[in-house]
């Protein structure tokens, strides 16, 4: 037996990209399936939904998360940003604009989870080595593009974002 | 047309489409719905071999949701039972199948039956509650067991478990094995692997009776040729199939045939006549994709005194599971290996034996190099072995003994067509480009400390763009034709549309950058569109690195008649012969370079304002160019890799710490797109020479089918990858040509990798012929080496 039925429900409410959201849900239904089946919200993808590749990766209350292994009603409450949150705060459109002049994505599938990740590394205090870079992506997986235009597109920004910071 | 300088051909531009995708608004297959839709989940045999004696689906059908429960029974009622058929190989063993088995299972995960339901998940509980009798039966799983007469018949109605055997030889090659002064000799072992495109597979079927059409949006390679196959099989009109592969998250020859799944959704959706969605999940796809590359194979190179190359051997024994997969049968792999042995050398005399077999494992498939990774392993660990009986460096010893650029076009021995091959450029661009001869000293020096680093080299030879000869002779509904449309648009824009499919190459942009030269507009006023089997223009798809190859030249040809066509409108406008004007950069121009009217404006006054033009004047808005190349069998392509890596002797854990590799991809359109698809692809045959196989235990159980267990490449195993690329530069009046990088960092990458951990273990005695080269199999060598045999 997969766990209790469809029938076992709960009402959650929740921030998704800065809009309120009141739904209800099985409650064992996965965070990544409620935003993609239930709100629509399309942009963060299924890969393996065993928490090994990141193509779901999202943000719940500033914090990386892989929404495969999240249940839709653990999130009641919480502030979830997922690529189309980010793209529409603007939060990330350096990174976006890297990744497709680096052309940092082939198919694109694993491109919106890669985002949420880079853009954690981007504000973390770890090193801006290519080494660096590589250790803190790896929990996601690229078929298509062998990493490397994913570590440059990452690094461009990282250099681009101090050399603003830099008075 | 426009001059080289500012030609977007050659140009690294990013693609446009890049945009959607990092905004999260790709559009995949299952980010589609329909009104009233359904979903299935697949009852998949738990075992390898079994008989089904009975299936009670009554307790499923009273679980929530649950709308149907569908058997083989159910399914053959509308959907024909299937087989691979080559007429090439007329003598190739070839079951019959069925989209859902029937009485008998040949391997873990066979479909047994589907439930339908409301959603996903009420789905896959009511699959729970489906009670399946089963009588299992003994599995036949290791290559070589199964090619034995001695082992149990895994078809009813066949008395062998072999699929196919051919041999190709010269008829000197006894003689030559014989006279040889040198035989060296090695024994490879294969280990299965998989694609893993991202995106698992995903199908959306609907069917309308009141206009009898199927709808079949996919996640899949070739829409085209899909039509035909699920009108067949459902005995529909082929006008009535409409497939739609929207965006696709990687394929790799994985999305390219017709699976048993897939074939059945579609009768589920003719059988309830709603519209039925089903994703086979990651575990799903680790036991339904199909797998790549089971082979072992006993191989030979003969030397003569002087350590010339005389002769390859090879014999290899290739497990395809119980059936050549449909279409286009699992064949392909094997013929790589026995006729790309050695291609890229001189020598004299070959054989090559092949011997199909089926076995109780998931049908092999074409994965992306088939099996070009298989034939280039061999032939560079043999010419390794070579160099070293020899004692030359393996390095001096290749350049010696390739085939020179002047012997092309030729014959190998093994009988296959070699084009022009720029086999010395990739390899000096690859030894310069990694200053190899220093890493040698690095590493002798390193060596000096207990260090164990390898350097491996390995050249490969692809056989792209495979012509309409081969799928005429092999009565395949394939074409190897294809076409492109374009539609010159009010405001300028030319609409492209292109019977090639896109999942990831960038193929599509890169036509809509030949179409852009070709005019004399920019790049971003061609929007290119394909995927669609009704609105593309029909044609055969991407598979096999010729995407780019038939799209550059179909491109290419129609945007030289709707050029001809602007020109003659806009010389009847103007007065002037047409032969005086020119398209540079979206402007109509004299050929001294004045400009006379943009391209915009011809298009509005075409399509807005036809009162303005001369009464005998109608311009053709829209050209089509279909193109099939006749002339060829194949185009032969080639490229060198090189692996730089540490071997630790106490863990058999390895480093890769560089990779280089130069491939000969002709007139390249854009070399942003290009080293991506390089990368890529050296990145995917680096995880099969390291990583990645699928394990099954001796009963055809899957031991790893988890995304966890079953190890790909990520970002922190993979070292920047070098590319070093060979193009040859566009010739403005000619078709741009270039050479298809689909497979080409494939095909080499395991047997650089393979050569250097071959060349790092040597000075422990030790040597491995075993992909992958897993931590475990490498102790397992060194400690053999380390311990003579007791006695
Ligand atoms: S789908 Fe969540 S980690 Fe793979
Ligand atoms: S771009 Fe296809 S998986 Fe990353």
């Amino acid at each position: 037996m997969t766990g209790p039925a469809d029938n076992v429900r709960l009402t959650i409410s929740l921030r998704v990209n800065g809009e309120l959201i009141e739904r209800e849900t099985p409650v064992r239904k996965n965070l990544v399936d409620f935003l993609r089946d239930d709100l629509g919200l399309t942009g963060t993808h299924v890969g393996c939904e065993h928490g090994v590749c990141g193509a779901c990766t999202i943000r719940v209350d500033g914090r990386s998360v892989r929404s495969c292994l999240m249940l839709a009603v653990q999130a009641d409450g919480c502030e979830v940003v997922t690529v189309e949150g980010l793209t529409a705060s603007g939060e990330i459109a350096d990174l976006q604009t890297a990744f497709v002049q680096r052309n940092a994505l082939q198919c694109g599938y694993c491109t919106p989870g890669m985002l949420a990740t880079a853009a954690d590394f981007l504000a973390s205090e770890r090193p801006r080595s290519r080494d660096a870079i590589r250790e803190f992506m790896s929990g996601n997986y690229c078929r298509c593009t062998g990493y490397q235009a994913i570590v440059d597109a990452i690094e461009d920004v990282a250099r681009a974002r101090a050399g603003q910071d830099t008075p | 047309m426009t001059s080289s300088a500012e030609s977007p051909i050659g140009a690294s531009l990013p693609r446009s489409r890049a945009a959607r995708f990092v905004t999260g608004k790709g559009r995949y297959t299952d980010d589609f719905t329909a009104p009233r839709m359904l979903f299935a989940a697949f009852i998949r045999s738990p075992y390898a071999h079994a008989r089904i004696l009975h299936i009670d689906a009554s307790a499923a059908m009273e679980r929530p949701g649950a709308r149907r429960v569908l058997t083989a029974k159910d399914i053959a009622a509308v959907c024909k039972p299937y087989r691979a058929v080559n007429n090439i190989f007329p003598t190739m063993n070839s079951p019959l199948q069925h989209a859902v088995a029937i009485e008998k299972v040949h391997y873990q995960g066979e479909p047994v039956a589907i439930v339908i339901a409301d959603t996903r998940a009420q789905a896959e509980d009511a699959a729970e509650h489906v009670q399946i009798d089963w009588e299992p039966l003994p599995a036949v799983t290791d290559a070589e067991a199964a090619a034995s007469s001695k082992t149990p018949v895994i078809h009813e109605g066949f008395d062998t478990n072999l699929c196919f055997q051919t041999k190709i030889e010269t008829p000197d090659i006894d003689k030559c094995l014989q006279e040889a002064a040198a035989i060296i000799e090695e024994s490879f072992i294969f280990g299965r692997h998989t694609g893993v495109p991202l995106e698992m597979r995903t199908i959306l079927a609907n069917y309308d009776a009141s206009d009898g059409i199927l709808t079949v949006t996919q996640s899949h390679q070739v829409p085209h040729e899909l039509q035909g196959i699920y009108a067949r099989q459902l005995g529909l009109a082929e006008s009535k199939v409409h497939v739609i592969c929207p965006d696709v998250g990687g394929a790799f020859g994985i999305k390219l045939q017709a699976y048993n799944d897939e074939i059945a959704i579609c009768a589920a959706a003719v059988i309830l006549q709603r519209p039925v969605k089903y994703q086979v999940d990651r575990l799903e796809a680790f036991i339904s994709d199909v797998q790549a590359r089971d082979h072992h194979v006993k191989a030979k190179i003969a030397l003569d005194a002087n350590n010339d190359i005389l002769a390859f051997a090879v014999e290899d024994i290739f497990a395809i599971g119980p059936y050549p997969q449909f279409p286009r049968s699992s064949l392909q792999e094997g013929f790589h290996v026995i006729q790309l042995t050695g291609a890229p050398y001189r020598f004299r005399d070959y054989r090559g034996v092949l011997q199909v077999v089926f076995q109780n494992k998931v049908n092999a498939g074409l994965y992306r190099a088939v099996g070009q990774p298989i034939s280039c392993a061999l032939t560079e660990r043999m010419i390794d072995m070579a160099a070293r009986h020899a004692g030359r460096d393996p390095i001096d010893f290749r350049r010696e003994h390739y085939r020179r650029e002047a012997e092309f076009p030729c014959k190998s021995p093994s009988n296959v067509a070699l084009t022009k091959m720029a086999l010395l450029q990739c390899h000096d661009a690859v030894v310069d480009g990694m200053q190899i001869r220093a890493l040698r000293k690095e590493q002798a020096a390193l060596r000096e400390r207990g260090i164990l680093r390898g350097i491996g080299i390995a050249t490969f030879v692809e056989l792209v763009n495979p012509g309409p000869n081969y799928y005429t002779n092999a009565g395949l509904a394939v074409s190897a034709q294809d076409a492109c449309t374009l539609r010159l648009e009010p405001g300028g824009t030319v609409r492209c549309r292109v019977s090639l499919s896109e999942f990831g190459q960038g193929t599509d942009f890169s036509i809509g950058q030949v179409v852009a030269a070709t005019l004399g507009i920019t790049a971003s006023a061609v929007e290119v569109e394909c995927g669609d089997s009704w609105t593309a223009p029909f044609g055969g798809g991407s598979w096999a690195s010729r995407g780019i190859m038939m799209g550059s030249e179909a491109g290419w040809r129609a945007a030289r008649t709707l050029r001809e066509s602007i020109l003659k409108t806009a010389g009847q406008l103007l007065q002037c012969p047409a032969e005086s004007l020119d398209i540079r950069a979206g402007e109509i121009v004299e050929v001294s370079g004045r400009a006379r009217m943009s391209v915009a404006e011809l298009a509005n006054i075409a399509h807005y304002r036809q009162g303005l033009l001369p009464k005998d004047c109608q311009p053709e808005l829209t050209a089509t160019s279909h193109y099939s190349p006749r002339d060829l069998d194949y185009v032969s392509s080639a490229g060198v890799q090189s692996s730089y890596v540490e071997v630790d002797a106490e863990t058999g854990f390895v480093r890769l710490l560089r990779h280089g590799v130069s491939h000969d991809s002709g007139n390249v359109i854009n070399p942003l797109l290009l080293a991506e698809q390089l990368r890529g692809g050296a990145v995917q045959g680096i995880g099969s020479a390291l990583y990645e196989e699928c394990l099954y235990d001796e009963d055809g159980q899957l031991l790893n089918g988890t995304l966890a267990d079953y190890l790909v490449p990520m970002a922190a195993e993979i070292p920047d990858i070098e590319i070093y690329d060979v193009a040859t530069p566009w010739q403005p009046t000619g078709a741009p040509k270039p050479k298809g990088v689909g497979e080409a960092g494939v095909a080499g990458a395991s047997a650089a990798i393979l050569n250097a951990i071959n060349d790092a273990i040597y000075p422990l005695g030790a040597s491995i012929a075993q992909i992958p080269c897993t931590p475990e199999r490498l102790l397992d060598v060194i400690d053999r080496a380390r311990k003579p045999p007791a006695g």
